[in-house]
């Protein structure tokens, strides 16, 4: 399922299907496309991606990269998050639960 | 956004293993130069550009431990200045000069300190000696009180803000000696009054514009550099460049999906101090200069006419080469054609732009492309690097920059209507400086002082017509312009007297029969060549006059007096042929209203007028010349006697 869906092609497909209420996008899909995200954002591919995981578990998070992580995300994701919402994250799991309410 | 712009459509795509093509740049040994600058010419998004940074930055040779060398980029050291958020840029920005062949080195002060570390002798940016210093301000950290309606208090803020830009340039001058590189202010989107904020001293949008010109004015000449942020934010849009969120989360000046291209900017700046832009632009022919293929297509096949969709794509292609080569590009041709084949259409197509003296070297041969693009580059003594080579043929493209990597080869997209514009977003020529000896061709020159006359001129009618320097070419129809002269006829609907539609084959035959009298019209003026313009065909009937079968004309040179012209023309030729009246006749349809009263404005009688609504009209060949409107008159391809010389 993680391999499949790091495929960026398939994901592609699933995100599309995922925004015309065809599928629901689920979390699985998300943490696996998010792992890609990381490692390209980090360049470093040792992350592990849990819903705990926050800026001071990973070297090199300032406040710089997260904005770099915030728009690769919105830009992978095709969403927008609201200067708020963005404001309010505190870890991976509020990142994914606000990215499957968009995505829905 | 644009997607030319703000993905760089004119690079070729990130290959899909950039990363580990990265990686695997750590365990080579020589200088890396070469292969990081191969990674970084391809549209790179942040993510790939800061990686590519990264990477350079352990290759340079003073990095602690496994530094390498990265000749043969050229190293550059830049002070940036600014008052926003530049940290994602930064990277960008090495990434990027890499792509250009300089190895960048960024000297950045702390947040906010542009006064501090310009003023001070010893200040982090004076101290390290940088070659160059951009000041990327963004207005927001100018003093622009509005002072709505006020000229005077506008003008004192404008003055203000340039001695504020100008004292930054004279400390970094007098404390490091740096080139200093001045940003133009792109202006917020939000208005005031709305389009009144463009006029009205004192508004944001009024006080920019008037620091902008001042600003350009005094860099223009100065031996400082101009950076046109104003321009490139307009021509990605206002509204997608700034992002309001990112200014107030991070202090970004701009929107982050444009960084590239803004990085992609400066490098090109700095690579122009460097001396590093292109100098030639290598231009292949069949479906890059003109539409269709001249081998196969022929002279009156290729597409190169004005009024034909591709043709004028095509056309814009050879007007931006020779506006190029008007600032002092060489141009050269590499073609796989017989070199007479592709010459032909220079030689003798009436509608080309380029000519055979605007080429420094021609190349049409059946070598493979590379081997050309050496030959032409020995030949002018210049280095590869030098070159940019315009292809509509993604196999040409990819087997030149698989040989001559050094060569530029900006990708195209399918419609040539994009060829220009993509060939000029690339920016191979950008240049920091215009001298005197760039201007070898008096041609500029010229041409200002025809507009300034024109300005000054522009009283009566006459007066704007003479002053467009207009010549009118008449010649009989032939192979070449036929295929302009069908479109016209198929498609002309209101300067059209008859309205009769003709195919080729019919159009041919009026061509090669001696009888019938035919004019094909070109006019072109200062502003540039108009193409054929208008048609005519007259055919004898048995009582010797000419019955004037087709007239039409393209509403683009209404008002014009080209009817006036075509007229003398065709009164001269019945004159010489012996032929006493002509007769013309106007058959109304739902578009030719316009042409109602064409033939009773050039003295024409009304002689009949039928249940359909359609007049006769007849004119007396007798009498004396016909006044001349102020043009130049070219006839040519008629026999002295008035007939057509091949029949």
């Amino acid at each position: 399922m993680v391999l499949i869906a790091r495929n960026r092609g398939l994901f592609e497909i699933e995100l599309r299907r995922a925004k015309e209420g065809i599928v629901r996008m689920d979390e699985a899909q998300i943490y696996a496309r998010l792992a890609g995200i990381f490692e390209d954002v980090f360049d470093e591919d040792s992350i592990e991606i849990t819903p705990e995981l926050s800026a001071k578990d990973v070297d090199g998070w300032d406040s710089l990269t997260h904005i770099r992580l915030i728009l690769t995300i919105e830009k992978a994701f095709k969403i927008k998050f609201s200067t708020s919402e963005i404001g309010k994250l505190q870890n991976v799991g509020d990142l994914v639960t606000l990215i499957k309410t968009r995505a829905e | 956004m644009n997607a030319l712009y703000s993905e760089m459509q004119w690079l070729p795509r990130a290959p899909r293993d950039f990363a580990e093509r990265l990686k695997a740049l750590q365990n080579s040994a020589g200088p890396l130069g070469r292969e990081l600058q191969a990674l970084a010419l391809h549209a790179l998004d942040l993510n790939q550009l800061t990686k590519l940074a990264k990477a350079i930055g352990k290759a340079r040779p003073e990095a602690t431990a496994g530094g390498k060398s990265l000749e043969p980029l050229v190293p550059f050291r830049l002070a940036v200045l600014s008052n926003s958020t530049i940290d994602l840029i930064v990277p960008a920005l090495v990434a990027s000069s890499a792509r250009h062949g300089i190895a960048l080195e960024v000297i950045q002060p702390s947040y906010d300190q542009v006064a501090q570390e310009a003023l001070t002798p010893d200040s982090k940016v004076n101290s390290s000696k940088p070659d160059a210093v951009l000041l990327a301000i963004d207005y927001r950290a100018l003093p622009l009180k509005l002072s709505l309606g006020d000229p005077e208090a506008s003008f004192a803020t404008v003055q203000g803000v340039i001695g504020y830009l100008q004292a930054l340039g004279g400390g970094i001058k007098a404390n490091s000696n740096a080139v200093c590189i001045f940003q133009t202010f792109a202006s917020p989107v939000e208005t005031l009054f709305g389009s009144m904020d463009c006029a009205l001293p004192g508004t944001l949008r009024s006080l920019i514009d008037g620091i902008n010109r001042t600003l350009t004015e005094h860099v223009l000449g100065s031996g400082d550099v101009l950076l046109d942020v104003a321009g490139l934010a307009e021509t990605v849009g206002l509204a997608d460049w700034h992002n309001t969120q990112l200014w107030n989360m991070a202090k970004f000046s701009f929107s982050d999906e444009l960084i590239p291209l803004y990085a992609d900017h400066v490098a090109r700046t700095v690579a122009a101090l460097r001396g590093k832009s292109a100098k030639v632009l290598i231009l292949d022919l069949d479906n890059t200069v003109w539409g269709g293929v001249i081998g196969d297509d022929g002279l009156e096949g290729i597409k190169v006419a004005q009024g034909d969709a591709r043709g004028e794509a095509h056309l814009a292609v050879q007007r931006l080469a020779l506006d190029l080569r008007q600032r002092g590009i060489v141009l050269a041709v590499s073609s796989k054609n017989t070199d007479e084949v592709a010459r032909e259409p220079f030689e003798k197509h009436p509608e080309m732009l380029l000519k055979l003296d605007h080429i420094a070297v021609f190349q049409a041969n059946w070598n493979d492309k590379a081997t050309n693009i050496q030959a032409i580059a020995e030949e002018l003594s210049l280095g590869l690097d030098a070159m940019v080579f315009l292809d509509d043929n993604p196999v040409e493209r990819g087997l030149v920059r698989k040989l001559l990597p050094q060569v530029s080869v900006p990708e195209l997209p399918d419609d040539p209507a994009y060829y220009a514009r993509t060939l000029a977003a690339a920016g191979y020529f950008e240049a920091v400086a215009f001298a005197a000896e760039d201007l070898k061709r008096a041609g500029f020159y010229q041409d200002n002082a025809k507009r300034a006359d024109l300005q000054k001129q522009v009283g009566g009618v006459d007066a704007y017509l003479a002053s467009l320097d207009m010549t009118i070419t008449f010649q009989p129809f032939d192979a070449t312009g036929r295929a302009r002269i069908v479109q016209l006829i198929n498609k002309s609907n209101q300067y059209n007297l008859t309205t009769r539609r003709y195919t080729d084959p019919e159009v041919a035959a009026a061509e090669d029969d001696p009888e019938v009298f035919t004019l094909q019209v070109r006019l072109a003026d200062i502003f540039g060549d108009n193409g054929m313009i208008s048609v005519v065909i007259c055919r004898p009937d048995e009582n010797g006059v000419w019955q004037i079968d087709t007239w039409l004309m393209s509403c683009r040179v209404l008002g014009r007096k080209v009817e006036h012209m075509v007229l003398r023309e065709i009164l001269h030729h019945a004159r010489a042929a012996g032929v006493h009246e002509l007769r013309g006749t106007y058959r109304p349809t739902d578009r030719n209203k316009l042409v109602v009263d064409h033939y009773a404005r050039l003295g024409f009688t009304k002689v009949d007028e039928d249940g359909s609504g359609a007049t006769h009209w007849e004119l007396f060949v007798e009498g004396g010349e016909l006044e001349s409107a102020p043009m130049k008159v070219v006839s040519k391809g008629f026999s002295a006697a008035g007939e057509k010389s091949h029949a």
